[in-house]
């Protein structure tokens, strides 16, 4: 009996986990350069907590863009070395599906802990704790959206052979809306202000992200097996 | 059951399949032969949908196999150069992915496969450990445990010992008794016994 479509999802999801758990470095690595972006800052700019919290957004979200670039070479870049995206294409699945799911376990991976340690970096950066709920949604809601458009970018770079710098340029013109709004969402939490507007339009792009990246992505992974 | 009708296929400016034609129906295993570099991999790989090839079309149970592509992959296994396994998984491991990603599969038909292509012993250890010809086995396993009637195998014996080759023989030989077909790009030829068997010379202009 053909497998169903949520166990397949399933499947996908379990097996990348497992993988990450197995090699940690990999994971860590771009949360590391993330912690360490966002604690130099402070050393590198006058010590007054008004200016740093001005900086703060900024800080925060290229911090959080770099790193998820550096993150996305792994997405597709290791299963199609060893054939195992080649038997995705070739499961009889829906290819699209199998990338979503890859995708979102990709964000559960680098996004999520990242949004997460946030808080660790803004405290630095003189971020008002009651602005750290606002901080941590929107970087992980930007972070998902992010990795959705760098799905595109990651199977479209797989058949060049130095793909890292061609993924980030692929990346940067698509993810500028996300940082913007991003790091207004930011901005807006650490003044008090309310954080909605900008947020529903992350969520917006993250939801035009879910509908539309997965079928790029797919397309593009197709031709990079080529 | 499957139809190949003239492919044409360029990589570059190399035109490497010039009009390839063949068909196979149940019970019948083709062997491709012809010199590296000759298109045997790249016949397999337009076969499999991998390749698009310029000209010309491939079938499968009357249907163009790029209309129907989830229906004639279900019903495909492909094993190429390398095993498809993940390093960093056990054999086990990646076999309940690889083939749970198509059908159901228990503990149990994996384990009683992987002894078939005698990888029990070694499928708990990472597949990173093992040598070449270990991870052929296992990766025969997954083609046998994946219950496809079409096999498409790019040189199925490399890294395997005596033992091993004689093994792909046999389960070609009984995937061509089930009915199967075996469409399979080899140097060395096989010992098979079953009938059916037809030869593809690539390259032979």
């Amino acid at each position: 009996m053909k497998t169903g479509t949520l166990e397949v999802a399933r499947l996908v999801m379990a097996r990348d986990l497992r993988l990450a758990f197995r090699k940690p470095s990999q994971l860590l690595q771009p949360l590391m350069f993330f912690m360490i972006v966002a604690t130099l800052f402070p050393l590198t700019l006058t010590p007054e907590m008004s200016r740093l919290r001005d900086a703060a957004p900024g800080v925060l979200w290229v911090g959080a863009l770099l790193s998820s670039l550096l993150a996305l070479e792994f997405l597709f870049r290791d299963d199609a070395q060893d054939g195992t995206l080649e038997q995705f294409a070739l499961s009889g699945q829906s290819l699209t599906w199998m990338l979503f799911a890859k995708t979102c376990t990709h964000w559960l991976l680098t996004g999520l802990p990242l949004a997460l340690s946030a808080p660790v970096a803004a405290v630095g950066l003189g971020v008002p704790a009651s602005a750290m709920w606002s901080v941590v949604a929107s970087l992980a809601l930007g972070g998902f959206a992010l990795s959705l458009v760098g799905a595109i970018s990651a199977g479209l770079t797989l058949g060049a052979r130095r793909g890292g710098v061609l993924l980030s340029l692929l990346t940067l013109p698509l993810a500028v809306p996300i940082l913007v709004f991003g790091a207004d969402a930011t901005q807006r939490a650490i003044t008090g202000d309310a954080i909605a507007p900008p947020m529903y339009l992350l969520g917006a792009i993250a939801v035009l992200g879910v509908t539309l990246a997965p079928l790029a992505a797919a397309a593009a992974v197709r031709i990079g097996l080529e | 059951m499957l139809n190949v009708a003239g492919l044409h296929l360029w990589r570059g400016d190399r035109h490497v399949l010039r009009g390839v034609s063949f068909s196979a129906s149940a019970g019948q295993c083709v062997l491709l032969t012809g010199k590296n570099g000759a298109g045997k991999t790249t016949l397999l790989r337009a076969i499999a949908g991998l390749l698009d090839p310029e000209e010309g079309q491939v079938s499968w149970r009357g249907a163009p196999a790029r209309e129907a592509r989830g229906d004639f992959h279900s019903d495909l296994a492909y094993l190429g150069h390398e095993a498809p396994l993940k390093g960093d998984l056990s054999g086990h491991e990646n076999l309940r992915f690889l083939v749970g990603i198509r059908r159901a599969v228990t503990r149990a038909e994996v384990d009683a496969a992987l002894a078939r292509t005698g990888a029990r012993t070694f499928s708990d250890r990472a597949v990173r450990l093992l040598s070449a010809g270990q991870r052929r086995r296992v990766a025969l396993a997954g083609v046998l445990l994946s219950g496809a009637s079409l096999w498409l195998l790019d040189e199925p014996t490399t890294n395997l010992d005596v033992d091993g080759q004689q093994l792909v023989s046999s389960l070609i030989d009984e995937q061509v008794s089930r009915g199967g077909i075996v469409v399979a790009a080899v140097h060395h030829p096989l010992s098979l016994t079953s009938g059916g068997l037809v030869s593809l010379e690539l390259g032979a202009t």
